[in-house]
């Protein structure tokens, strides 16, 4: 196994830092998966974190100027590590303004990523920073769950408002309640409502608009041709992480979403350019 | 005692008592002769800090003459007094300090703009005199750098980290955190970082040496230069011995005295056979971009090689000549400091150490002197020391 990257670009290296504190808000453990072409961080729905999953992807040439990695075979040509995104986050913060930044799998003490950068100086000698990651390489019989989740046969597709927005009414509504009713139908109406023995409250927002899936959607016909426009799906979530999702998400996507089977999961997805988010929260009763 | 305090000199002396109180929970006062100390020390007695204002810092200063006062009082309390330094800096043209060592109390009076009077009283206790055994002017390494230069390395740090080491050779400073145990070890984030030396005001290398010490009272002093723009000097000897972090201008002296790890036995061995001589990868390591250097023969289906097993090095790159030559100088320092000191010695130390820190505590009280030589160090009990160094406040003197 061998894996080394590069970033040179300042933009490249503050938008992978983003991407990188993002998740860490998301999770304190996660899995980044490592192929030619790809980054990926992945959390699998345990019970352990409440069963909400994971899937970021990031296109490798769109963040690093070199990206070189050798899998554990030729077949399977993939690294899997374990790590705190916590850790990467922080290393990668302090070096925002690296000229340099080349991120490493080493083999120390344990097996870790090394981070290391130049830092700009006065100096004539250049001053580098070493942050030595530890990571948990992951068996290959253990892979096999972490692969993609597959599109949920949702029942509502809808484009979300301004996740600033969102964020403004959920951490309203988390002080009344500890679950939230995500609704929504095929008109582009959107409701977040939570409801306690005393009170009652309901956010609608309209015209939000519904992604067009057409046939690449993982269901037979769409949802659009069966499915009356004004009926809603719903799904009541745990409001902490919804929170937490709308709290940390630093990426500031082009786009935006959400798909809901009915009482079954909430699936959001943030779309940037070169990569996405999806985070999966399931319904409770 | 009275002083008087003006204009900007307000915000330096609220910055002192902000960056003492990182320090402890207690603070000393002593108006002198030559001028108003203000000392704190921790708990455990490994780190001591004095700020002392020569009278020139104050428009007006006037102590009692004939005999000497000191007392003690919360931190908290004085800290409270300057609390906001923000608005400190803009509203406050003048503070006013009185002691009045018959009503015991201690007066600090604020004059705020538009005429308003903001006036805190403050009860103290009696104290012994606090005072530190240190030598700086001994110490065979000294740095001065700008308070920016550490402020950028301390930066990379994470917050709830408590101790650095830091390393030096004739041309570079290494500074990497410090972690206990092996155990932690695998699971902690390492960060390590390279300062070359012309990134120092000065840089004076005798003894290539690593020490151990708290980063916390490093911040603190940190916020006090950053603020008032002086440039730090460290002095330091060998592990064991105390840290010394000074800031000075021409009113006002900081010194921070921090207890660094004593040389652990585990840590000899491993020294010796190199991360001492050799401090941590060049920095040429980063350079290098042959990636099979980098190769991880592993395979992942089988489980990790016990920790205990010596983890294979990449293959360092040549050091420069001058780290190298310098080498056998280390080497030759510390079988000096041996044969000097003796095995019984060592042992003996690290008895009456032993005896009296507080448990889990790695650090040696600074108040056992750990600045005298050995032999005098030897002949002294602990407690005698610990009058010269520290008040015995706690006794029956206090009561009354």
């Amino acid at each position: 196994m061998k894996f080394r990257a590069k970033i040179v670009d300042v933009a490249c290296l503050n938008h992978f830092s983003r991407v990188v504190t993002t998740i860490s808000k998301l999770t304190k453990s996660c899995v980044l998966r490592l192929t030619p072409d790809n980054l990926f961080f992945v959390m699998s729905g345990k019970v352990a974190n409440g069963g909400v999953s994971m899937w970021c992807e990031l296109a490798q040439a769109n963040f690093f100027d070199e990206y070189q990695m050798e899998g554990v075979s030729a077949e399977d040509n993939e690294i899997c590590l374990e790590l705190t995104p916590e850790n990467l986050s922080r290393a990668l913060r302090t070096l925002q303004n690296a000229k340099v930044l080349k991120v490493k799998l080493a083999k120390k003490h344990c097996p870790c990523l090394t981070i290391a950068a130049e830092l700009p100086t006065l100096s004539s000698v250049g001053k580098v920073v070493t942050h030595t990651v530890p990571v948990d390489v992951i068996p290959r019989r253990l892979w096999h769950e972490l692969k993609e989740p597959s599109m949920p046969d949702f029942d509502v597709s809808i484009y979300l408002p301004p996740l600033k927005t969102m964020k403004n009414v959920v951490d309203r509504m988390k002080n009344l309640s500890n679950f939230l009713v995500v609704k929504a139908n095929l008109n582009g109406e959107m409701n977040l409502k939570i409801e306690t023995d005393l009170v009652s409250v309901s956010t609608h927002f309209r015209d939000l608009g519904n992604p067009p899936w057409g046939d690449d959607a993982s269901q037979d016909g769409g949802p659009s041709q069966s499915r009356d426009p004004d009926s809603m799906a719903e799904a009541r979530v745990d409001i902490r992480r919804l929170q937490q999702f709308l709290m940390g998400q630093q990426i500031n996507p082009t786009k935006a979403m959400c798909n809901i089977v009915h009482q079954k999961v909430v699936h959001l997805i943030l779309l940037h350019e070169d990569m996405s988010l999806q985070y999966f929260i399931p319904a409770v009763a | 005692m009275q002083c008087v305090v003006t204009g900007g000199n307000v915000k330096v002396l609220a910055k002192a008592i902000h960056s003492l109180s990182r320090i402890g929970d207690e603070l000393y006062v002593e108006p002198q002769e030559d001028g108003l100390a203000l000392r704190s020390v921790n708990s455990s007695r490994s780190a001591y800090a004095c700020f002392l204002f020569s009278p020139l810092f104050f428009s007006r200063y006037s102590t009692p003459n004939g005999h000497d006062f000191r007392c003690k009082m919360a931190i908290k309390s004085v800290q409270a007094v300057f609390r906001s330094l923000a608005t400190l800096e803009k509203t406050v043209e003048k503070c006013h300090i009185e002691l009045d060592e018959h009503k015991n109390k201690l007066t600090f009076t604020l004059h705020c703009k538009h005429g308003l009077l903001k006036t805190h009283n403050l009860s103290f206790q009696d104290s012994e005199s606090l005072q530190a055994v240190f030598d700086k002017d001994n110490c065979a390494n000294v740095f001065r750098a700008q308070p920016r230069v550490l402020v950028d390395t301390v930066v990379h740090f994470a917050p709830s980290l408590e101790e650095v080491t830091v390393s030096v050779s004739d041309e570079r400073m290494w500074i990497k955190n410090h972690v206990e145990d092996e155990a932690e070890r695998s699971k902690a984030m390492l960060t390590e970082l390279c300062l070359a030396s012309d990134e120092f005001d000065h840089f004076a290398v005798q003894a290539q040496n690593s020490i151990t010490f708290c980063l916390k009272e490093l911040r603190g002093l940190l916020v006090f230069a950053e603020a008032t723009g002086l440039p730090v000097s460290i002095y330091f000897d060998e592990p064991g011995s105390p840290v010394v972090l000074s800031v000075a201008d021409s009113v006002l002296e900081g010194n921070f005295v921090l207890a660094t790890l004593s040389d652990e036995p585990s840590v000899h061995k491993n020294n010796s056979r190199g991360t001492r001589s050799a401090p941590s990868p060049p920095p040429d390591d980063f350079m290098n971009d042959d990636i099979d250097s980098y190769l991880i023969a592993m395979d992942t289906s089988v489980a990790p090689e016990p920790l205990t097993a010596s983890p294979p090095r990449p293959p360092r790159p040549s050091l420069p000549d001058s780290t190298c030559s310098k080498r056998p100088a280390a080497a030759n320092h510390r079988t000096r400091t041996h044969s000097d000191e003796g095995k019984e010695e060592d042992g003996e130390e690290d008895e009456t150490v032993d005896s009296d820190r507080p448990p889990n505590k790695k650090f040696r009280s600074l108040f056992f002197g750990s600045v005298l030589p050995p032999s005098s160090q030897m002949s002294t009990q602990p407690m005698s020391c610990q009058e010269v160094l520290a008040s015995d406040s706690e006794d029956e003197s206090q009561t009354d």
